[in-house]
């Protein structure tokens, strides 16, 4: 059994897990950090950031980067930045041949938006499962970034700063860039039908067939909607893997943990992303910041995905301003796919906690922002373009993709709003590190809060979790056990378990210490009548099983021999036989094997003991019977006498 | 092998009060809990003292399962958990959940306040019976208990109806409550997979219609109230507040629109907003058009259709009404029948099945004149015409879920006894299964049979898996033998190789050792009777190793010892072999002791 990493971003998974001839991809995240190291796209085609402007070269004319490689780069809020169409850091996919995948087990949507990179153009012949919700949801999350890659089109692909003499000139952070070289740009809308329509819907709990061979099933991990984690399970293996996981309540259905006790091996990744600061308290302040905002005649500005945490955030912060009486500031959300977002988080009552269920009951809308769009106080716009100008009010609180910076609305309000410093941008999405999020506009006069928020299992959490699972063997990212770089001294923040817990890190393969022993066979009825069973002991009894062995889909089946003459004959190829019969064993003393020679009709028997057992004469037939602990030896002449002395024998032992 | 017992309490040879138990593996479950709309006494319920004599259900019943909220499946539930007595877990799935206290509490008015019924449960009682209900969703797999799990699948049927697969060790059962296997214009059809269930417990209303395209109803269900309302009669539909009602309102609001009508179209209050609101909510659960296109237009917001208020009835002019009940025997529905069946321009259209005894069953059947509870006698000139729009499977429908489940066995409820008789010969012919087809009351005992489940070691049976003959090519029809050691503790079995086992249980193979000596008088040394014995024996045991030991003697298979000595004129021949060899040693013998003359 073995554990291929192929992502080097621990919260956007990616593994392939090797287990009984089958090969299952668990996750397919995609690491979108690494567009930060492209000028942010503007929303109108053509323009570009006003901080932006060509570089210029200093320094030594020995490391000078030629022409072409500084012409695709621009300084940029005193960053170096790439000005050309961003590109992605997708799974490693050197390491395993993609078209002998069997399966993909999906856990979130944010997980999975590197599929159409693993399932087309690579001969992906598999299946790939994940629930409703996750697979509405994350086409939704593809569907936003082509839209706001493809609307504003950049012509050239910046490829020549990539070249491994140059990049190594280049100042940091773009230096220190992770695998340029491998990056891709952007699927299509094609690719994503494409990939998606490899998609089987499952349930919680729901039990899946793989070959035969092993059955997946996934169960709640209350990190978003249809959010899960994945038991792979054999008859007697079990691999359980946790992805994003929370144990808080917010709106998704609560984990399920019961289903992922005892397994063999433990696979955790996506743990918190911000170590340092707890949900809760950042949610008050997020809303506290915005209110301040707001009552001083400011902006609020929102980078946020276009679901998930910022449904929790309409909820607590349109709360937060009925209390300081600030009903009346108009909250906007702005993302190519709000439309979808609100109207499926409507109709996913089944994925919910059970306080948003029972409102369905009654029947209402689960969440209150619908509440909040039927008022008006909540508007949602595909982009500023679709008639948002219309009816803007100020003061007013924005949220808008995409939380990474470089693309979408969001990009234009930095530019419109930065300048003045009543206004305040509050990150709280943890995917992003928000200063490198934040680099290209600076210098910036608006206020920056970061409260990152952040439902993941963190460090105390996962530990307790681990515990109370109580695997055989655990298996965490290489980063987890050791402190965050910026706090080098708790321990406390990394992941603690005996034994040490194995580690993966991207490109690595990993060997599992599950040795399998036993595989389920069934036994027919007919051939199970045959059988003769023999108590061996108390409890126990032992027959011994001749059968044909059928093998089909994985599925192993004993059925009775079609015909029992020819085959006891069988044997191997070196000669030994297929199977022995009889088995004999038992333990006669020796005054049971006399009496029963002489009811058997021997009657001059003339016994003799040693050290190492006994001698029988058998005077009259001309036999001799050599007893020791564990055999028996008989010795005699004439065919009838030995098959009458074999009888006997038998009779005191017990045979199989 | 245990087998399956199943007793219907309703809804067995009959339409009504669905009811049925199963045991299986030790656990006894209810299938449904409905109501019967037939009649108005005790048997309105399933006779439950068939469960207990006296006394709570709780004990004798491991979970209760309903399929979906129409009343004859789950209109006796607040009887039975309240007034009965039962705590154990109800599960039903979430549309299910939110629809069917409202059209209890709908009946419980229907029954108390209207009909002045007195011991009936109560509107307190209905919210206590919820609170036992534990939702389900689909495909989800359920775990009652260590060893009952149930899991559901889309019906189609109504929203939120579910087929339940129950589940005990190797033993399973689907329950298909009602089912419908074409997709509608809200709802998508029944899907199962190849589940292999030992019984297949299915409905058949439609035991032995085959329904003609569903296109063609349509359009003649158009063209009938168009004509009606043309003429300036009125059209009374009586329909359930949830379920066909949406479907024909999706078809008549769009067919107003298509040909710009302006006829009012009308459905009697209070519920249709509410229920609207439910398949808004549950989107989920409706067809794969109405979910793909939900973002951009809800198809359960209708525009031509406004609520019906009970003046409207003396109002002149045409007009569709949507009413409920759909049987025509209580409430709304009734009351407009009363009103407009005198009028031979006017129109009731039966949009579904009506159950024995009721008014809507009656004048499907022709009856011309009524007479009501209160011996008032209704004259019915109005043209009635029967549309079956209910949503359930026909027979090529039943036919088709039995070949995609691939059941060991059948059995029907739901439907009426002679055309089950047809049906089941059906099912018996085609798939050569068998077909139970019980009355109320009546037990059906099911023989199962299932292979037994040996935990095999793996490297016996990776040893097994080449083929025994090197020379022979890996074919997967070659039959592989396996030869291995059972030992049965309790309920464990294991299957490992003989050795392991006896160690494993401390056993030690006792040594079972024969000897012969054959005289011979053969001329010549000793080796070249040797040699001669040995070409003989390599004849005689062709699938077995003969060869040549290094004290000269010829070893036959694994234990058989043949050594030659002797003079020149006579031979000694010693045989020995081990009991596991009987059959090599034995033979040797007769091949080499001189014909005893």
């Amino acid at each position: 059994m073995k554990l291929i990493c192929l992502s080097d971003n621990p919260s956007k998974p990616c593994f392939v897990l090797f287990f009984k001839g089958v090969k299952i991809m668990l996750d397919c995240g995609l690491d979108i950090k690494q567009i930060l190291h492209y000028i942010p796209l503007l929303v109108v085609p053509g323009f570009q950031v006003s901080k932006a402007h060509t570089w210029s070269q200093g320094g030594d004319k020995r490391n000078r980067v030629p022409d072409d490689a500084a012409q695709e780069l621009k300084e940029c809020g005193g960053r170096l930045l790439v000005d050309g169409n961003p590109e992605f850091s997708i799974p490693e996919t050197g390491i395993v041949d993609l078209s002998t995948l069997d399966a993909i087990l999906i856990s979130s949507y944010s997980c999975m938006l590197a599929l159409p990179y693993i399932t087309e153009y690579t001969g992906f012949k598999g299946t790939i499962y994940m629930t409703e919700p996750t697979f509405y949801i994350g086409r939704l999350y593809m569907e936003e970034l082509v839209k706001y890659v493809e609307r504003n089109p950049k012509s050239s692909i910046a490829s020549h700063w990539k070249q491994e003499n140059i990049i190594k000139n280049l100042p940091a952070p773009l230096r220190d860039a992770v695998r340029p070289r491998q990056w891709r740009k952007l699927y299509t809308l094609h690719d994503i039908n494409s990939s998606l329509s490899k998609v089987q819907l499952v349930g919680f709990s729901e039990k899946l067939d793989i070959f035969g061979a092993l059955t997946v099933s996934p169960a709640s991990s209350g990190c978003c909607i249809g959010s899960c984690n994945w038991i792979i399970n054999s008859k007697y293996e079990k691999i359980c893997y946790i992805a994003g996981t929370s144990t808080l309540t917010t709106h998704p259905r609560p984990m399920d943990q019961s289903p992922l006790k005892n397994a063999d091996v433990l696979i955790v990744s996506c743990l918190t992303q911000t170590p340092l600061s707890l949900p809760d308290p950042m949610i008050g302040e997020f809303c506290l910041n915005a209110a301040v905002t707001v009552k001083n005649g400011g902006n609020v500005l929102v980078p946020c995905y276009a679901s998930g945490v910022t449904f929790d955030l309409f909820e607590c912060l349109s709360g937060h301003l009925d209390q300081c009486g600030l009903a009346g500031v108009p909250m906007y959300f702005l993302s190519p796919v709000s439309d979808s977002t609100l109207a499926y988080s409507n109709i996913f009552a089944e994925w919910l906690s059970a306080g948003k269920q029972s409102k369905v009951f009654l029947p209402e809308c689960p969440f209150p922002h619908a509440d909040l769009l039927s008022k008006g106080r909540l508007k949602n716009f595909s982009s500023i373009h679709t008639g948002l100008s219309t009816d803007f009010v100020t003061p007013c609180i924005l949220f808008a993709g995409h939380p990474s910076l470089r693309m979408g609305d969001i990009v234009h309000f930095i530019e419109l709003w930065g300048n003045s410093p009543s206004n305040t941008i509050i990150f709280t999405e943890p995917d992003f590190p928000h200063l490198d999020a934040l680099a290209p506009f600076l210098p910036i006069a608006m206020r920056v809060c970061y409260c990152p928020i952040d439902t993941s299992l963190n460090f105390s959490q996962a530990n307790k979790l681990i515990r109370d699972l109580r695997p055989l063997h655990l298996v965490v990212s290489e980063s987890y056990t050791h402190p965050p770089v910026l706090e080098p001294l708790r321990n406390d923040l990394t992941v603690d378990f005996d034994p040490s817990p194995l580690t993966y890190k991207q490109g690595e393969i990993l060997s599992l210490p599950v040795k399998r022993q036993y595989e389920a066979v069934e036994m027919e009825p007919e051939l199970a009548n045959t059988l003769e069973p023999v108590e061996v002991k108390p409890g126990t009894a032992i027959a011994m099983i001749t059968a044909a062995l059928v093998a089909k889909d994985n599925k192993y089946v004993l059925k009775l021999l079609p015909n029992l003459h020819d085959v006891p004959k069988k044997r191997r190829a070196d000669g030994s036989l297929l199977w022995r019969k009889p088995y004999i064993f038992g333990t006669p003393n020796l005054q049971e094997i006399v009496d029963s020679l002489k009811q058997n009709g021997f009657t001059s028997l003339r016994v003799e003991e040693n050290d190492s057992g006994s001698i029988i004469h058998l005077v009259k037939e001309d036999s001799l019977i050599q007893i020791d602990n564990n055999s028996t030896h008989i010795i005699c002449q004439g065919e009838e006498i030995r098959l009458r002395l074999k009888e006997v024998m038998l009779k005191c032992l017990k045979q199989l | 092998m245990s087998d399956i017992k199943v007793t219907p309490l309703g809804a067995g040879q009959d339409v009504g009060r669905s009811c049925i138990l199963i045991s299986l593996g030790g656990k006894n479950i209810m299938l449904d809990c409905g109501m019967h709309m037939g009649y108005n006494d005790d048997r309105r319920f399933p006779d439950f003292t068939y469960i207990a004599r006296e006394g709570r259900l709780t004990e004798k019943i491991n979970c209760v399962i309903i399929s979906h909220f129409h009343l004859d499946h789950c209109g006796a539930l607040p009887y039975m958990t309240e007034m009965v007595g039962y705590d154990g877990p109800v599960y039903m799935t979430h549309p299910t959940k939110a629809i069917c206290p409202i059209l209890l509490e709908d009946y419980r008015k229907i029954t108390v306040e209207r009909k002045g019924e007195v011991n009936f449960f109560t509107s307190e009682m209905i919210k206590t019976c919820m609170k036992k209900v534990i939702t389900v969703n689909l495909h989800q797999v359920i775990q009652v208990d260590d060893d009952l799990e149930i899991k559901a699948y889309y019906a189609g049927h109504v929203l939120g109806a579910a087929m339940f697969q129950i589940r005990v060790g190797q033993s399973s059962v689907v329950y298909t409550g009602d089912y419908n296997m074409t997709p509608d214009r809200h709802l998508g059809a029944a899907w199962i997979d190849k589940c292999r269930p030992d019984l297949l417990i299915t409905e058949s209303t439609y035991a032995t219609t085959i329904r003609d395209s569903k296109r063609c109803r349509e359009r003649d269900f158009l063209k009938k109230v168009h004509c009606c309302v043309e003429k300036g009669g009125k059209v009374l539909i009586p329909v359930f507040a949830l379920g066909r009602a949406q479907e024909l309102c999706i078809l008549l609001e769009s067919y107003w629109d298509r040909m710009n009508l302006k006829v009012p179209i009308y459905f009697s209050l209070g519920l249709t907003e509410k229920a609207n609101h439910y398949y808004k909510l549950y989107i989920t659960w409706t067809s794969e058009k109405i979910k793909k296109t939900f973002v951009q237009r809800n198809m359960f917001e209708f525009k031509h259709i406004k609520p019906f208020d009970r003046a409207y009835i003396e109002n002149p002019g045409p007009m569709v009404v949507f009413a409920t009940p759909g049987m025509l025997h209580a409430g709304l529905s009734l009351q407009i029948f009363k009103r407009w069946a005198p009028n031979e321009n006017n129109m009731v259209i039966m949009p579904g099945y009506c159950v024995a005894g009721t008014v809507g069953h009656r004048i499907l059947n022709g009856a011309r004149k009524i007479e009501m509870e209160n011996k008032q006698i209704i004259e019915v000139k109005m043209a009635v015409e029967y549309m079956s729009f209910s949503a359930h499977a026909d027979a090529k429908g039943i036919m088709q879920l039995i070949s995609h489940c691939e059941p060991r066995n059948v059995l029907l409820v739901h439907g009426e006894g002679e055309k089950m008789v047809f049906l089941k010969n059906k099912i018996k012919q085609e798939f050569g299964v068998e077909c139970y087809m019980p009355e109320n009351g009546e037990t059906s005992v099911i023989k199962v049979k299932h292979n037994i489940p040996l935990d095999t070691s793996l490297n016996l049976l990776k040893r097994q898996l080449v083929p025994a003959d090197e020379s022979e090519e890996p074919d997967p029809k070659h039959l592989k033998i396996l030869h291995g050691a059972l030992q049965m503790r309790g309920s464990r079995m294991q299957l490992t190789e003989p050795s392991v086992a006896f160690r494993e249980l401390g056993l030690e193979e006792y040594e079972l050792r024969f000897t012969c000596d054959i005289t011979l008088e053969e001329e010549g040394s000793v080796s070249n009777t040797t040699d001669r014995i040995y070409r003989l024996l390599q004849r005689e045991f062709p699938k077995c190793s003969v060869q040549f030991s290094n004290d000269g003697s010829i070893n036959v298979g694994d234990s058989v010892i043949v050594k030659v000595s002797g003079e020149d004129d006579c031979k000694n021949i010693l045989v020995s072999w081990s009991h596991q060899d009987e059959d090599i040693g034995s033979h040797i013998q007769r091949v080499l002791r001189p014909e005893q003359s």
